[in-house]
């Protein structure tokens, strides 16, 4: 499923909670209603935390999945 | 939003170790990412995270539980733990000193984020920080060496805010 259309990217591959979760709100927050944001993790942690965010933030998480060592979430701006 | 109340954090920050430094600030910014309203209210040693430079250190002896590891070598090497009594670690000179600096570049190597970092994520997310003015006097402390930004407070301070969120916490 690489067919997700995106707008932004964001890495956060490397850091440690909370910093993709602290790091995507920034983000997305520079965000247009709307645009989605590719998010890279390598924090096994991030699976949950991505989607508490969303569900806190209201932001939808489209879909997310594990490629080796990394998680990648893509985020729509709600 | 899926809720319809912005949800409120409230916290005390009462320690000054390096290791219950994390606490406070970790939350508070995570719950401002997550679009709560967050104060912290910082008292007794937890008032030192408020000074411009942050000088926390670690303190082994007084937690036995603490794994001690090194922060260079192998993955393996770094994954070992050293178990060093309390005996030993108390008269080595210099020891918190060594311990500190061996957290520090652990987390640095686990790509966790510096206090000060997340203390920045913080006042830029707007969280609040409420220094208590009690401590302040008791242990001689002055805004002027506190990061801009800070209020200060008393116990009633906290209480008004405290009493309208949804989560408190006392770390």
């Amino acid at each position: 499923m690489n067919d997700i259309q995106f707008d932004q990217v964001l890495d956060c591959r490397g850091m440690s909670c909370p910093l993709p979760v602290v790091k995507t709100k920034k983000q997305i927050d520079t965000m247009a209603a709307g645009q989605v944001l590719k998010m890279i993790a390598s924090d096994p942690g991030s699976i949950n935390d991505m989607n508490a965010w969303a569900k806190r933030t209201g932001n939808e998480m489209l879909s997310h999945r594990e490629e080796e060592d990394s998680y990648i979430f893509y985020i729509k701006k709600s | 939003m899926s809720e319809s109340k912005t949800k409120r954090l409230a916290i005390i920050a009462s320690k000054g170790t390096l290791d219950w430094a994390y606490p406070p600030f970790l939350l508070a910014s995570t719950a401002a990412a997550m679009d709560m309203e967050v104060g912290v209210f910082f008292t007794f040693y937890g008032l030192t995270l408020l000074n411009k430079k942050i000088e926390a250190k670690v303190a082994p002896q007084t937690n036995p539980a603490m794994p001690m590891k090194m922060p260079f070598g192998s993955n393996e090497f770094q994954n070992m733990e050293w178990p060093i009594p309390n005996i030993l670690a108390n008269n080595i000179p210099g020891y918190e000193t060594m311990a500190t600096s061996f957290m520090k570049k652990t987390f640095a190597n686990k790509g966790v984020a510096t206090i000060e970092e997340l203390r920045d994520i913080c006042v830029e997310s707007g969280v609040k920080l409420i220094g208590c003015q009690m401590t302040m006097d008791v242990f001689g402390f002055d805004t002027d060496q506190f990061i801009d930004g800070v209020e200060v407070g008393g116990a009633a301070t906290f209480l008004e805010f405290a009493a309208d969120s949804d989560i408190s916490l006392f770390i």
